[in-house]
């Protein structure tokens, strides 16, 4: 399948005219027409007829495009807004709000010539680690439809392991994108806060959400991050320092680098399958000639108290907003968890609780970044796993709230402390079920990690095995 | 629920009022155990000294991010626009439920 070859080849193709961006967007909606009845990865898929004509219109101009993500399909997590498209964050609540402005990630993305061909499932708002808190009915697993695809963004994920495009964008609050890719077998950057925009992108919780690429490998991810980074009037938040050219400094070697492994992250919570994964990349690694060395991070277990305070307050506020006068339903349309996670935010942040339990949270988030920031003035990046389960059956993680909040520890301390962190593919359980690893770096070290993937890449074909769903007619 | 910092159905009528959400009698029973699971197993963070630490609000690290007081003509909406989405308008204004009562 064409879909299969990574963006630079397909970009190549396409200038050289011996690919046309029609025959790879046909040959996605062929496979969505064969295959998402099975997944439910889609909200809102831009019809055949739209994508198709957007795609001859840059086959006919693809000289004069400078990106190479010129004519090359892609999925958007339904949290940012598309002007003209439907979006819907997940919720009943926005189910016919069309918006009437972009965010800035879509308008890069469609001035680079990339054709957006669907908004895709989540969890309601972004609630939740196994898109089932959603209003259009749970995203399946391509690995096993009895499975859940990961969240919040399990709708981007499984669209990509299904290769019903190449790329996709998701929101990473506590774990929503680098957990779906875990579960899928496919690459995903969360980025630094602040390396992307949040302009246009529905907001979850505002001091946690970034904005990142979701693909096959950590090379596509560069492709793709390398395009929508960079600093936005629109958000005062987006960061000011210079995008590196992260495609080019990929190549570079791992060869002395250090990587530190966490013994908290091995604990009695991990699936054994998963620990025996992450030890076989720890030897990948070194093979490579990285050197890694066993450390502490003492703080870690209080990482899951620390967003459960944090993460419900903001977003109690956050969606104060929706009261269905200038636009969207009523305030009775939330899910159960979303009506949980406010709940809790509006009992964190109310007269006589505040200092107990915002305020200390906000103090516990120092010494997280000091714990974080010292261990990273020693170590080039820090290998953990990504999830410390496989891919739930469906129902297991809903109306659990502790369940549900302990999907979430080894992937939540990253967004308290705004680090970047690369999540891909490492392994399959006995089961077939796919396994992740994360790679997390300093502040700003995006184009560190993507280099230490590209090389786990060249060693590894993990991120090249595909669900036998794809391969099946 | 926890013996130490038990949520009543109370506490959840007074939260709910004050986050505007319109609870039955079955969801605030259902609430008020799922809350208060979250927030007694979220106090374990009291176990941690943190006297002399300051608050992190956010992680940018940047302060005063200004722009000059300028109409960005790009970025408005026409008032069409704006209505656009809204359920009840009426000669190109927001329809709103009345908050004043009549003597």
């Amino acid at each position: 399948m064409l879909i299969d070859l990574p963006i630079s080849e397909l970009s190549e193709k396409l200038r050289s005219k011996t690919v046309t961006s029609v025959d790879i967007i046909s040959e996605c909606y062929d496979q969505i027409e064969a295959h998402e009845s099975k997944l439910n990865s889609f909200i809102t898929l831009v019809d055949r007829e739209t994508a198709i004509a957007k795609a001859k219109a840059i086959d006919e101009t693809i000289a004069t495009h400078a990106s190479p993500l010129a004519g090359i399909p892609y999925v958007m997590k339904d949290a940012y807004l598309t002007r003209g498209v439907r979006t819907t964050a997940a919720s009943k609540i926005l189910d016919s709000f069309i918006p009437p402005y972009s965010a800035t990630v879509h308008r890069k993305l469609e001035e680079a010539g990339a054709i957006l061909i669907g908004k895709m499932n989540m969890d309601a708002w972004g609630h939740g680690a196994s898109t089932e808190n959603t209003d259009y009915g749970p995203t399946k697993n391509p690995w096993d439809q009895e499975r859940s695809a990961g969240g919040s963004g399990g709708g981007p994920a499984a669209a990509i392991a299904a290769r019903f495009c190449s790329f996709g964008i998701g929101e990473d609050t506590g774990g929503s994108i680098r957990n779906p890719a875990a579960w899928n077998n496919i690459s995903a950057m969360k980025v630094t806060y602040g390396r992307v925009s949040r302009y246009g992108a529905i907001a979850y919780a505002s001091s946690l959400d970034t904005m990142g690429p979701t693909a096959k490998t950590a090379q596509d991810c560069a492709y793709v991050l390398e395009t929508i980074a960079g600093v936005d009037p629109y958000d005062a938040t987006s960061s000011p320092k210079p995008v590196p050219p992260y495609t080019k400094e990929i190549g570079a070697s791992s060869k002395g680098k250090k990587i530190a492994l966490p013994s908290e992250f091995f604990g009695d919570a991990l699936d054994p399958e998963i620990k025996a994964a992450i030890m076989e990349a720890r030897e990948v690694f070194e093979s490579a000639g990285a050197e890694v060395t066993e450390v502490s991070l003492p703080l870690l277990e209080y990482g899951v108290p620390v967003y459960y305070i944090l993460a419900p307050s903001e977003t109690s506020s956050n969606l104060s907003r929706y009261d269905g006068v200038r636009y969207g339903g009523k305030r009775s349309l939330f899910t159960k968890e979303n009506k949980r996670r406010i709940m809790t935010g509006t009992y964190a942040l109310s007269s006589g609780y505040y200092d107990a339990y915002y305020k200390k949270a906000q103090k516990v988030r120092s010494l997280f970044i000091s714990e974080y920031t010292k261990l990273l003035s020693q170590y080039d990046a820090i290998l953990s796993p990504v999830t410390p389960i496989m891919p739930s059956k469906f129902g297991e993680l809903l109306d659990d709230p502790m369940k549900n909040m302990m999907a979430d520890l080894y992937t939540v301390t990253v967004n308290i402390v705004g680090l970047p962190s690369l999540s891909l593919p490492c392994g399959f359980g006995k089961t077939n079920l796919p396994i992740g690893m994360q790679l997390v770096g300093n502040m700003f070290s995006e184009s560190t990690l993507f280099a230490l993937g590209h090389t786990y890449q060249q060693k590894t074909d993990w991120h090249t095995r595909q669900p036998t769903l794809v391969s099946s007619k | 629920m926890t013996k130490s910092d038990p949520l009543t159905t109370n506490d959840i009528d007074k939260i709910a009022r004050l986050a505007n959400l319109p609870l039955n009698e079955a969801q605030a029973r259902e609430l008020t155990e799922q809350v208060g699971v979250t927030v007694s197993y979220v106090s374990e963070l009291q176990t941690l000294a943190t006297d002399n630490v300051t608050e992190t609000s956010q992680v940018t690290g940047m302060e005063n991010v200004l722009r000059e007081d300028e109409i960005d003509t790009t970025r408005m909406f026409s008032q069409e626009e704006a209505l656009s989405n809204a359920k009840r308008t009426h000669n190109g204004f927001f329809v709103v439920d009345r908050v004043l009562e009549e003597k």
